[in-house]
């Protein structure tokens, strides 16, 4: 990518982002034909709506699709000294991504394991602690959606958030403090006289799952609780009535309801713990290799760009194929997760 | 006590109290199995919450419930012979309307053979076979109150408790269900317990009515009893029209009391028993006024103030002379209008004693 196409890019896509508006806006207005609501630019005035379109193009473009695009393309191309950059040596090869399954040119290994691995076990482990955020936010987003008065959210809602102020990486050390083999908790209970070899809870990896799974709790817990919240309880009550036990009215009755914000919170859940970086850094076990680390080793201590761009590539597609397979599966559309 | 045996519900001393509120206070009653029963009020006179002590989802703070002689305390509405039909319905939007239908079946582990079957037999008895595929969000207002009733009717209940089924109907569609509920409760013949704020629901459909006002059941009985021979002043004033006349009793004889009003004194029937000195309103229907009175009538001189004409019935607005401004309402039949004097004129009206009650006052006009 050389900085004249760049630039280019820069100027020509919001203006492509503004026709697919107003495109889309025409053939809205064509289909629907008289039932369609009040246009966008008619609502907003043509000033306003140039705006806003321009605007909102911009920011997608140059903040989230452009970088994205710089990634691919980088990822494509091999790793070169700066001087043969844009050299006859510069071409497009499938070098990064075949490294990632097949480790080094020079190895001897027929896969490349490590990696591999680690693959996997950042997807289980991510899917594992999505379930773990489910299970303990449910009953807490019920009862708080469904049971208590509105003051007693309200202090619910503090004490959940308050916790957030303090940064992730902190956070994650104070979760060392508390399960290191000098930790808090050892120390209790070999006083306690209930040990006598500390726990080695770190590299059983029960810090890394603890940390991951405190550290995007509130997401999926204010996914479900908007979701539960606006269940009729009338619709517990009258499953209560034909004689559903308890169990089976979440089954048949909560759940259905808020299978949409289940789906949003696993979903923002599963992505943020696959992606997550200081947690696994600071509390991964010694045998546990996270992918993530290995992508930020990518980038800073091998210093391959192209290779770290080629991995992070893999774990977000793996991840969109992932979601979406899981969301077709519990036949919730994109479109209901948005709500 | 055998009464209380056979009674599909029994009320005994019942109160609920929220904090320092009492929404129901000390209500007895008993509902024979396969009767109609009402309970008629205005909105927070407690009549839901009754209904929700009956089907369990409140504990009675004082008193007892039986249901088929057996007393229901410590047993949730999920294990009550009881099943509820709600106000919004509450009908399970994610699933269609035959799974709606079988939901307490399935709960109760019928087969899929057995939950068909019965789903099938209670879509015929509300009138729409072959619809159970549908989803609910696709039925109409009319539809949905169907399928409340079949899914509630699907798990056998003893009592069926209704809680305002109605009120979110248009009116047509509310007069062809009451016809309709009737029916099927003639044909599954369980009981039905209706709660509305409706007197003409509860008059037309009810073997019997009670009228509750802030937490207190003030009466009992069928629905001519109720209009006809209402025992409180905010029984006779809440339901069905009726022109009040607030005074105090300065005579009383053989079942008859004369009130001193803000218009001059008037006599009527003294179904209570009231002493003389005692506060009373004096209650006349509007269609118990007559206009041109014989002589033997109680006479009420004023003037008509506007005349509205409805049909069958005309209503005639009256301004009676005196202090207070009393405005009253007679209500005449079609064949009866020609005796109507013209609006703006000087006029008397009347009504037979027998056909005025004199109720004890209590807190009546006072909010």
């Amino acid at each position: 990518m050389h900085s004249s196409a760049g630039h280019s890019l820069i100027l020509a896509l919001p203006l492509l982002v503004t026709a697919g508006f107003i495109l889309f806006s025409l053939l809205e207005r064509r289909r629907l034909g008289a039932l369609a609501p009040v246009s966008f630019w008619r609502r907003n005035g043509i000033a306003i709506s140039t705006y806003l379109v321009v605007a909102v193009g911009l920011w997608t473009v140059i903040m989230i699709v452009l970088p994205q695009l710089y990634m691919i393309d980088l990822s494509l191309r091999p790793k070169l000294p700066p001087n043969q950059v844009g050299g006859p040596k510069d071409v497009y090869t499938l070098e990064n991504y075949r490294y990632f399954l097949y480790g080094s040119t020079t190895s001897t290994a027929a896969w490349n394991t490590t990696h591999i691995k680690a693959f996997f076990l950042t997807i289980g482990a991510s899917v594992l602690v999505t379930l773990l955020n489910f299970v303990l936010c449910y009953p807490l987003a019920f009862y708080m959606a469904q049971v208590t008065t509105r003051a007693r959210v309200r202090i619910f809602m503090l004490l959940l958030i308050t916790p957030y102020w303090v940064n992730e990486v902190l956070r994650a050390f104070a979760f060392r403090v508390l399960l290191g083999s000098q930790g808090v908790i050892n120390t209790i209970l070999l006083k306690l006289g209930l040990i006598d070899q500390p726990i080695d809870f770190l590299g059983l990896d029960v810090g890394l799952y603890a940390g991951l799974a405190y550290a995007y709790l509130l997401m999926m817990m204010f996914s479900l609780y908007n979701a539960i919240e606006s269940l009729d309880r009338n619709q517990v009550e009258a499953a209560r009535d034909l004689g559903a036990p308890w169990w089976y009215i979440h089954w048949s009755v909560v759940m259905p309801h808020a299978k949409p914000g289940i789906a949003s919170g696993a979903t923002l859940v599963f992505m943020l713990n696959a992606g997550a970086l200081a947690a696994p850094l600071v509390l991964g076990g010694p045998r546990t290799l996270w992918f993530t680390p290995i992508v930020y080793d990518r980038f800073y201590q091998a210093f391959n760009w192209q290779q770290g761009a080629a991995y992070a590539f893999i774990l977000l597609l793996a991840c969109i194929v992932f979601v979406l397979l899981v969301l077709r599966l519990f036949r919730v559309g994109l479109g209901e997760i948005a709500r | 006590m055998t009464a209380a045996l056979t009674a599909a519900i029994t009320l005994d001393h019942v109160s609920v109290r929220f904090g320092d509120f009492t929404a129901v206070d000390d209500a007895s009653l008993q509902i024979a199995p396969g009767e109609f029963f009402s309970f008629l009020g205005p909105s927070g006179c407690g009549k839901t919450t009754l209904l929700r002590t009956i089907s369990g989802f409140v504990e009675p703070t004082q008193g007892r419930v039986l249901l088929d002689g057996r007393d229901m305390q410590g047993i949730g509405p999920n294990r009550r012979p009881t099943a509820l039909i709600f106000q919004n319905l509450a009908l399970f939007p994610m699933m269609s309307v035959a799974d709606n239908i079988a939901y307490g079946l399935r709960v109760r582990g019928l087969s899929r053979r057995e939950r068909n079957a019965k789903v099938e037999s209670l879509l015929d008895l509300i009138a729409l076979p072959d619809q159970g595929g549908k989803r609910v969000d696709e039925l109409s207002g009319g539809q949905k109150q169907r399928v409340a009733i079949a899914r509630a009717l699907a798990v056998e209940p003893k009592v069926l408790l209704l809680d305002e089924p109605l009120s979110a109907l248009d009116l047509k569609l509310r007069q062809h269900m009451r016809n309709e509920l009737r029916a099927i409760q003639r044909r599954v013949g369980i009981t039905f317990i209706y709660i509305t704020h409706d007197q003409g629901e509860a008059l037309t459909m009810s073997d019997r009515i009670a009228v509750m006002n802030r937490g207190v059941i003030e009466q009992i009985g069928d629905g001519r009893t109720i209009y006809e021979a209402p025992r409180t002043a905010f029984v006779a004033s809440f339901v069905g029209e009726n022109n009040a006349f607030i005074g105090r009793v300065v005579a009383s004889e053989a079942g008859a009391a004369v009130v001193e009003t803000s218009i001059g004194l008037l006599r009527g029937r003294n179904a209570r028993g009231l002493v003389k000195g005692s506060e009373a309103v004096l209650f006349v229907r509007p269609e118990m006024l007559r206009p041109n009175p014989p002589a033997d009538h109680q006479w009420i001189a004023g003037q008509v103030a506007e005349i509205a004409y409805e049909g069958s019935l005309t209503h005639v607005a009256f301004a009676a002379a005196g202090t207070g401004g009393l405005k009253l309402t007679m209500t005449l039949a079609r064949g009866d209008t020609a005796a109507i004097p013209a609006a703006g004129t000087e006029a008397a009206i009347g009504y037979r004693a027998e056909d005025a009650l004199v109720l004890p006052r209590e807190t009546f006009g006072q909010d």
